[in-house]
């Protein structure tokens, strides 16, 4: 076991601190030594994006990072994106929407998806689907998901969101 | 105050019960992160266990040396078999009537097999603990094809029961035999058979996958040796079964365990099974006394706990010339692994196989099974489906799609000479299961009308001469499937999981301001309860949904039950609901009676509460019941307003669909763009169309991956090819397609509410719908099988072998 070294991290608008070994991957740190359980464990290999956290304006899986690797950064997780208004559009519109079932992808698809949103404010759905395509999601098969997104976007750019045909089901278009 | 009164419809607005796309009340939640899973449960002084697992596919084990992991800081301890063997929990019993390994016991078996399991302060020190421990190992020869282990003189796999000539299911002809189960009359299928005019035949393969949900299973096990309680935190679809099994054990009295599954994160079958991890942990916090809590990675669990399928379906179907469908013989060699823990009910080692008629009124029928012991993961649990149905709805699928080509006719039509009409119902089918209801023709036309089948195979028949002239290089697939699913396991008389009937129940208390709270023996895993169970009782008690809380998985304060998974909540579950909801209904009569000075039989219900008969403007409403149920003196009756509900269900629900794809297939690539996928369901009365939707397209991206991808492979030393994210195809967004959702409503005849369940349809119908595509595309150039999952190497092999490549 290595010396433990002072981690220090901006999350949510607070400033942290913790000690921690070098080692420690950056979502164990989060949940484990801050108890910021909104971001999810579903492989450790990359791959599901439960884990998503936004570092410093860029979407990160935090299993794949060292804390160290994060000393001093911007942190946004899914518990910072709510304000004392209310939920943010992206979750409201999650529930509108029903882009959620058993809820273990939503922290990592919604922290990805506001950070897509800013990206690129108004995509088609084809650059939903794409910019989404590093989160994982085993019950909704996505296409309320990618609804939901559109959704806020348009919201997002002072749209009525319901008028879209692409947050429309299939049965409401025809 | 009438003037007040909201007129009736918004009356039934306000109550947000039956059929209302109500927002899901989980939501909130879900969406702020503020979920509560079994990885997010810490408990002062709690550690954290891990296994050592086995490299080898078989092997004796020489010895285990924990010395250097016991004496790496943090560590507390490390079990093996020797240290549970005193304990009697070394192997422990599986559902299916075999026993298990806890830890390993002289041999491994498969890859990833549980060997010691070490306990440590934190999951960094057990990790480093693993490595720590020696294992040396002799290995043995492996066994991964079923058929090669039935063979003699091959390996005895299990040592244990090697001289056992019967076994849980009956006699077993093969050290590496575990049953032979049959149903129907094979002399006279094979009768009908041999003199038939056509007789189709084939072996199907439906391969080995896995549900992996994106929450892998884990526990949290604390043992208070004080008070002697043992609370259980845990991925559990069965969490009183867990109970049950926990006590019988450990030797702990029930009552004095507590099980709890918190929120979970997706189950799809994985998660009804017990585990060695939970068995371990218990010990451990036993042994240790502090609470200790196991988590498996993606690799843990997709190499060890619970696989689905892998069946080896050999077919023959026999047919008039003019397609009239006279008989159906199956025989399937089922791998199970090392062990047989499949997840079925006692009395079913090949659970509801023998729904493999299908949909269609097939005289005779014989369906053996014989199961079988490999070198591989136990488990065949029901991969979001109600036991081996989706097997048994591909199989069928296929091969009618097999003696449409026989007979040069089209497949449509082929199902629809042989759909077992409207009229029939209830249905004996050959196979011994009464269908309880079913309008297969209306949902078929109307499908088939929605895609413009007509216009699609017009189409398709351009696209193969565009191809032949070498204008393009991409065929066009269409893919049928029409689907009769048997769920809502089950009746007491003839379901149970270890002895325990499959009821299931439900436990009301009106509170004395108007509100309610529910709590039901099922556990939702992001199937929406909360939600869609206060809906059915809404409506049934006239207290509005929103004022509902629905409350599951906590055993010291549901009623029994077993659990959630064959699509058995709504069926069972959803009826135990309704029924302590007529259960209040019927006392709130006594009291509104006793209050309006009349007879109960001069009342009538009216949405949310009581009328007097002829004088509308005399009533109490439901919340006016509640409140005098706990606050006046009541002659003859109790004060309160409680009730509870088991219900044990006379029949399964048969619910039933029909399902279209159509993809281009690239025959130089391989691949495959689904174009268009239609889904029409009937699961008789909608409880919540939204969340019916949404599971569709879960189901439905479920069975994409199955047909199109996801398999756990096995290379001939037995090492899991798989195991990892980067080859279990799990869809993303990019290559999943949108899907069309469409349904018509026959309601169950013995339900209480008329309700089937639709969790596991998509599933079940979505995988031959797929593959039968893939299949049409080729149909002209003579294709009868080709194996799943077709991915876009296999596909490539299929043209490639066809000739397509020039
Ligand atoms: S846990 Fe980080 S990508 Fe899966
Ligand atoms: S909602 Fe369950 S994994 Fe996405």
């Amino acid at each position: 076991m290595a010396d433990k070294m002072h981690l220090k991290l901006t999350i949510n608008g607070e400033h942290l601190e913790t000690l921690c070994e070098p080692r420690e991957l950056l979502i164990h740190v989060l949940r484990e030594r801050f108890n910021i359980t909104g971001p999810h464990i579903g492989c450790e290999t990359s791959h599901c994006g439960a884990c998503t956290v936004d570092l410093d304006g860029k979407s990160v899986k935090a299993c794949t990072l060292f804390a160290a690797q994060a000393q001093g950064a911007t942190i946004t997780t899914v518990e910072g994106l709510a304000s004392p208004e209310g939920m943010h559009v992206l979750q409201e519109m999650f529930r509108e929407h029903h882009g959620l079932q058993c809820g273990y992808c939503t922290p990592g698809m919604i922290t990805r998806a506001w950070r897509l949103l800013q990206e690129n404010p108004d995509p088609t759905e084809e650059e939903v689907r794409f910019g989404m395509a590093g989160n994982l999601c085993r019950c909704t098969g996505y296409q309320n998901i990618v609804k939901a997104i559109l959704a806020a976007a348009a919201i997002m750019n002072g749209r009525d969101a319901t008028a879209d045909d692409a947050v429309k089901t299939p049965e409401e278009v025809a | 105050m009438n003037d007040m009164t909201p007129n009736r419809e918004e009356r039934v607005a306000n109550l947000k019960g039956l059929g209302c796309k109500r927002k899901r009340v989980e939501d909130a939640r879900f969406t702020q992160g503020k979920g509560n899973y079994v990885d997010d449960i810490k408990l002062p002084g709690m550690l954290f266990g891990d296994f050592v697992r086995s490299p080898y596919a078989h092997a004796r084990i020489k010895s285990i040396n924990a010395e250097a992991a016991l004496a790496l800081p943090g560590v507390i301890a490390v079990l093996t078999a020797k240290d549970l063997e005193p304990l009697g929990l070394h192997w422990m019993p599986t559902l299916a009537g075999d026993k298990q390994m806890v830890l390993a016991d002289g041999k491994v078996l498969f890859q990833g097999q549980e060997v010691a399991f070490v306990v440590a302060s934190d999951r960094y020190v057990a990790a480093d603990a693993i490595e720590l421990v020696e294992v040396e190992y002799d290995d043995l020869p492996v066994i991964t094809d079923p058929f090669k282990a039935l063979e003699d003189g091959a390996t005895v796999l299990r040592e244990d029961i090697a001289d056992k000539k019967e076994g849980a299911h009956g006699p077993r002809r093969h050290h590496n035999h575990i049953f032979l189960w049959e149903e129907g009359n094979k002399a006279a299928t094979e009768a009908v058979i041999s003199s038939a005019d056509v007789v189709a035949e084939e072996m199907v393969y439906y391969h080995r996958t896995h549900p992996c949900p994106l929450e892998t299973c884990g526990c949290v096990a604390s043992m208070d040796k004080i008070n002697g309680k043992l609370t259980l935190y845990g991925t559990f679809q069965a969490p009183h079964v867990v109970r049950t099994v926990a006590s019988l054990l450990s030797g702990i009295d029930e009552h004095n365990i507590r099980v709890v599954s918190p929120d979970i994160g997706g189950g799809f079958g994985n998660k009804v099974g017990v585990y060695p991890g939970y068995v371990c942990s218990i010990v451990a916090s036993i042994v240790t006394g502090k609470p200790v809590k196991w988590i498996e990675d993606r690799m843990d669990n997709l190499m060890a706990t619970a696989f689905a399928r892998d069946y080896w379906m050999q077919g023959k179907i026999a047919a008039t010339k003019e397609g009239k469908i006279t008989g159906l013989w199956c025989h399937v060699t089922a791998d199970h692994g090392a062990f047989d823990a499949c997840a079925d009910p006692t009395k079913y080692p090949a659970g509801f196989f023998h729904i493999c008629t299908g949909s269609y009124d097939i005289p005779v029928a014989y369906v053996g099974v014989d199961g079988v012991y490999t070198n591989k993961a136990p488990g065949g649990v029901a991969y979001r489906c109600s036991f081996r149905v989706t097997e048994a709805a591909y199989f069928i699928e296929r091969m009618i799609e097999i003696l449409a080509q026989k007979l040069d006719m089209d497949a449509a039509e082929l199902r629809r000479i042989n759909f077992i009409r409207k009229e029939q119902f209830p249905y004996h089918s050959a196979l011994g299961w009464e269908y309880d209801s079913g309008d297969y023709h209306t949902a078929w036309d109307k499908a088939l009308e929605a895609v413009d089948y007509k216009g699609l195979r017009k189409e398709q028949a351009e696209r193969l001469e565009a191809f032949k002239r070498g204008e393009t290089r991409k065929l066009m697939g269409i893919g049928l499937t029409f689907f009769t699913e048997i769920v809502g396991a089950g009746p007491v008389k003839n379901c149970d999981i270890l002895g325990m009937g499959m009821f299931d129940s439900c436990e009301i208390r009106i509170h004395p301001t108007g509100s309610a709270i529910a709590r039901l023996g099922t556990i939702s895993q992001g199937q929406g309860h909360a939600t869609t169970f206060a809906q059915i009782l809404a409506s049934e008690i006239g207290i509005s949904a929103d004022k509902i809380t629905v409350e599951e998985g906590d055993t010291d304060t549901a009623p029994y039950g077993l659990g959630t998974y064959g699509s058995r909540s709504t069926p069972v579950a959803g009826a135990a609901t309704a029924l302590a909801g007529r259960k209040i209904r019927a006392k709130a009569q006594m009291i509104a009676a006793y209050l309006l000075e009349v007879h109960d039989n001069d009342l009538e219900w009216d949405v949310d509460r009581f009328v007097v008969k002829g004088a509308p403007e005399r009533f109490k409403t439901m919340a006016e019941i509640a409140y005098a149920s706990y606050n006046q003196a009541i002659p003859g009756l109790e004060p309160g307003l409680e009730a509870v509900s088991y219900y044990d269900p006379p029949n399964m629900t048969y619910p039933f669909g029909a399902y279209i794809c159509v993809m281009d297939i690239d025959v130089d690539t391989g691949v495959a763009d689904i174009r268009q996928f239609y889904a029409l369901d009937d699961c008789g009365t909608r409880i919540n169309p939204m969340v019916i939707e949404g599971q569709v397209h879960g189901g439905l991206t479920e069975a994409l991956a199955i047909a199109m991808g996801q398999e756990i492979a096995y290379d001939e030393m037995g090492n899991v090819k798989t195991g990892t994210l980067m080859d279990f195809f799990l869809p993303t967004a990019w290559e999943t397609p949108n899907y069309v959702t469409d349904h018509t409503e026959t309601p169950s005849p013995h339900h209480p509410i008329g309700a089937k369940g639709v969790g596991e349809s998509p599933n079940v119908g979505g995988v031959p719908a797929f593959s039968n595509a893939v299949h049409d595309a080729f149909r002209a150039f003579g294709l009868k099988q080709s194996h799943m999952p077709h991915d876009h190497w296999r596909i490539w092999k299929t043209a490639n072998k066809l000739g397509l490549h020039g």
